[in-house]
């Protein structure tokens, strides 16, 4: 018996204190295994690293937690960069880029949406039909050639505040925003509601289509943003870059106690549980080990949070 | 009776594929009533309530609301209007407080954007001190009972100042004393002018508290009318559309060999060593309030939980089930509470819900034998009188009674030796009810060792040949068929503390 209780405590410790606890003791570990780690500049560039996926996971939080998902938040960063390079490219002006980046997520997700809310798709099998629709308007808008000349995009990208790295300020901002929506909100209960219970937020007298079409359209805007950044950080409109951020997004999402069901998870959370796919690539840099280990360690990893996800949950039900 | 009609049903008629599931059905509410709705499962009662509370948008005829005809779009426009509905299977969000639940989809705001959390929940403790409810308000749905979560819903309806309340069978998980709290708040909602429209399955029930009533049969209105010139038989005979002398069928005297004998079982906390036995047709009741332990006593018998210890001992074999599946071979067979959740699939049609526990029977080298399985079903379904179109039906669009008879089903096509029943009959019609009733007769007749556990007082007692008690995760004692009334077992309760 003594036993059952145990891990009852354990289970809801770590919903609560869990993923900080991995945290900190990767952290403090790191700092041993390898003396550069603890250097500003290289914990500085971790959190320039995740800057993009973070941005791409505040959005895709809201659809987990509402029981949905987008496999096409990836290609959507991609198409939102390359656009928004080639109109940069073509005016020189920044305010323009960064607004089409923005609008190009605002559609494709508002289709989303739609295609979810109207004729009731699957939002995986939606979001799958449009990674691939994305990938052909990629291609043909740039014949898989680099776009160039944006060098005035430098500062959203490279520039810094206060030592402070401009995409990692962009991240937080996102971060501190989405956390108060899904938290201090009405909207943010929805989100909850409908993933918790969506008959019970039909009966609540909630509009759920109205409030998923926000979602997607809310999401895809953030996605959006997050392709203007990553512009920055390239220095390019890169055609190739971006397929597979919306798995790097999830990932975080779940590692960050994100229950894939539905109902249970916060954007902190996420925001830690990228910090730790960050922190476990960069340490494995440090370390120099290959990325065909780093991607062994990260499916581990995902298994591993899915697996106490799913403990917790029994532990619950059972009591 | 000359209150005011609030609400009228004017010739309502609603048809689904194949099924006409109202016809011409006219209904008045009235201003500080409480009407009775009643009649057999699949008689229309929730039907009609889903078209009155905006649920439903397809159907012919008037709902005519303050002298006004109204057409509801959502349940949101239901509200709008004043009317609103606690359904029988509950609407929550598992994941959400108390306060978030209480005031989802209109949270208190500050500021135009945002929630303003301490208002929120200020009002649930207030409304939850209404009711005189000791909960916290920020603790999550799903660490309540079933029972307390009921509680919470009818608050919800309450919170909304509606006008007409509905609630469907609002009782069938509340302890008595919960529902006397829950009457006393409708009576006095009542005298402040909300109407209440009842639906129940518990008679006593109705004529406690209900005013007026209305008896659906077959989707059509058979009669309305004032509570105080009807009896119990009458609405019961109104409600089948025949006589019933008595809803308890006799049961017959059981064997002498035991059957199943269980020694110390424990599961703590959940209860600690329970002993009993059952002898060959032999009917066990369980009595006892919700959470005292009984359904966990059962669950560790059919293997479903595991035990901390403790032995079982079937037709003089020890026995140790490590999961259900070991449990079904040896001859246990068990129907749960909560039949939606593990009793049957209902997006799958009722052969294949009588098939799936049952490959061992109905397969050859793992391959269905499709024509055997058919006739099975045909031939199982004619004997248990399920009312379906055919065996292909999907179990989730049969009503709650025979639902239950499809789970049954799953298990008399065995060969089985203790069949345990928790909670068969709830939220099921008087008629159901009554043939249920009957098959359990039929299958201790065959010598069937029978664990029956039921809220329902004069259930227990009229379909048991003993009666344990159960309180505080202990077996406190066992009465005979005799000597059992629900004084003593109440006395029993009590002083077990």
């Amino acid at each position: 018996m003594g036993k059952k209780k145990e891990k009852l405590k354990f289970g809801e410790i770590y919903r609560k204190y869990g993923i900080v606890l991995i945290l900190i003791i990767l952290f403090i570990a790191s700092a041993f295994i390898n003396s550069n780690f603890l250097k500003p500049q290289n914990l500085i560039n971790i959190l320039k690293q995740i800057s993009v996926v973070t941005i791409i996971a505040c959005g895709e939080i809201m659809l987990i937690v509402s029981g949905m998902i987008d496999l096409s938040a990836g290609l959507l960063c991609t198409t939102a960069m390359c656009l928004s390079a080639g109109v940069l490219a073509a005016t020189g002006s920044v305010p323009l880029a960064i607004i089409v980046g923005i609008v190009v997520g605002v559609i494709v997700g508002w289709v989303n949406g739609f295609l979810i809310t109207y004729f009731k798709l699957q939002p995986f099998i939606a979001t799958l039909a449009m990674t691939y629709v994305l990938k052909g308007i990629v291609q043909l808008y740039t014949n898989g050639q680099s776009i160039g000349g944006v060098d005035k995009i430098r500062f959203v990208g490279q520039g810094t505040i206060l030592a402070i790295p401009v995409p990692v300020l962009i991240m937080f901002v996102i971060v501190i925003i989405i956390t108060i929506l899904m938290k201090q909100t009405k909207f943010g209960t929805c989100i909850y509601a409908i993933g918790g219970s969506e008959k019970a937020a039909i009966a609540s007298g909630i509009n759920t289509n109205r409030v998923k079409r926000i979602i997607f359209t809310l999401s895809g805007a953030l996605t959006g943003l997050a392709g203007v950044v990553l512009m920055g950080r390239l220095m390019a409109g890169m055609p190739s870059v971006g397929d597979g951020y919306e798995f790097d997004a999830i990932t975080a999402v779940i590692v960050g106690g994100t229950s894939f069901l539905g109902g249970i998870g916060t954007v902190p959370g996420a925001l830690i549980g990228s910090i730790i796919v960050g922190l476990i690539n960069n340490i494995l840099n440090l370390l120099h080990v290959s990325t065909q280990y780093q991607l062994i360690v990260k499916g581990v990893l995902i298994a591993g949070a899915v697996i106490i996800d799913i403990k917790t949950k029994e532990n619950k039900k059972s009591k | 009776m000359d209150n005011k009609v609030i609400v009228e049903l004017k010739n309502i008629r609603k048809e689904f594929p194949g099924v006409t599931a109202l016809d011409q059905v006219n209904m008045k509410i009235r201003e500080g009533t409480i009407h009775a709705l009643v009649g057999e499962n699949g008689a229309g009662k929730s039907t009609l309530m889903k078209v009155l509370s905006g649920t439903y948008q397809n159907y012919e005829g008037q709902v005519i609301c303050n002298e006004k005809e109204i057409h509801m779009k959502s349940e949101k426009d239901a509200f709008s209007f004043g009317i609103s509905i606690v359904a029988q299977e509950l609407n929550y969000v598992p994941e959400l407080t108390i306060a978030e639940n209480l005031f989802l989809g209109r949270e208190p705001e500050r500021n135009k954007w945002f929630i303003n959390k301490k208002e929120r929940s200020k009002r649930t403790k207030e409304l939850l001190d209404l009711m005189g409810l000791d909960y916290e308000p920020e603790i999550k749905m799903d660490m309540l009972s079933v029972a307390q979560r009921q509680m919470i819903e009818i608050l919800k309806s309450i919170s909304r100042n509606s006008k007409v309340i509905i609630m469907d069978e609002p009782t069938s998980a509340l302890t008595s004393k919960e529902s006397e709290l829950l009457f006393n708040k409708v009576k006095e909602l009542k005298q402040k002018g909300i109407a209440f429209v009842f639906i129940s399955h518990r008679l006593d029930e109705i004529f406690e508290i209900c005013d007026e009533y209305t008896v659906l049969r077959d989707g059509r209105c058979i009669q309305t009318g004032e509570l105080k010139d009807v009896d119990t038989d009458k609405l019961i005979s109104l409600m089948v559309g025949r006589n019933i002398d008595d809803i308890y069928p006799k049961i017959p005297d059981c064997q002498k060999e035991k059957m199943l004998k269980v020694h110390n079982l424990t599961n703590e906390p959940y209860f600690k060593d329970v002993s009993f036995e059952i002898k060959k047709g032999e009917i066990l009741g369980f009595a006892g309030m919700m959470g005292a332990g009984r359904s966990e006593i059962a669950r560790a018998v059919f293997g479903m939980d595991k035990k901390d210890s403790g032995e079982m001992i079937l037709e003089g074999k020890k026995l140790d089930f490590k999961n259900a599946n070991d449990a079904i071979k040896a001859g246990v067979a068990m129907i749960t509470e909560d039949r939606a959740v593990y009793g049957f699939a209902g997006v799958r049609s009722i052969k294949e819900n009588i098939k799936l526990p049952n490959g061992d029977l109905y397969t050859k080298f793992g391959f269905w034998k499709e024509k055997e399985t058919a006739q099975n079903t045909k031939k199982i379904c004619e004997k248990l009188r399920i009312k379906a179109p055919d065996i292909n039906t999907l179990v989730g669009t049969l009503s709650g009674g025979n639902q239950q008879k499809v789970v049954l089903a799953k298990w008399l096509v065995r060969n089985i030796k203790v069949l345990i029943l928790d909670e068969p009959t709830r939220g099921i019609d008087v008629g159901a009810k009554q043939e249920i009733y009957k098959l359990i007769v039929e299958l201790a007749q065959k010598g069937m060792a029978i664990l029956l556990i039921s809220s329902d007082m004069p259930e227990v007692l009229s379909m048991s040949h003993r009666v344990a008690v159960i309180a505080h995760g202990k077996l406190v004692g066992t009465l005979d068929k005799k000597e059992a009334s629900q004084d003593k077992i109440m006395k029993m309760i009590v002083e077990a503390k």
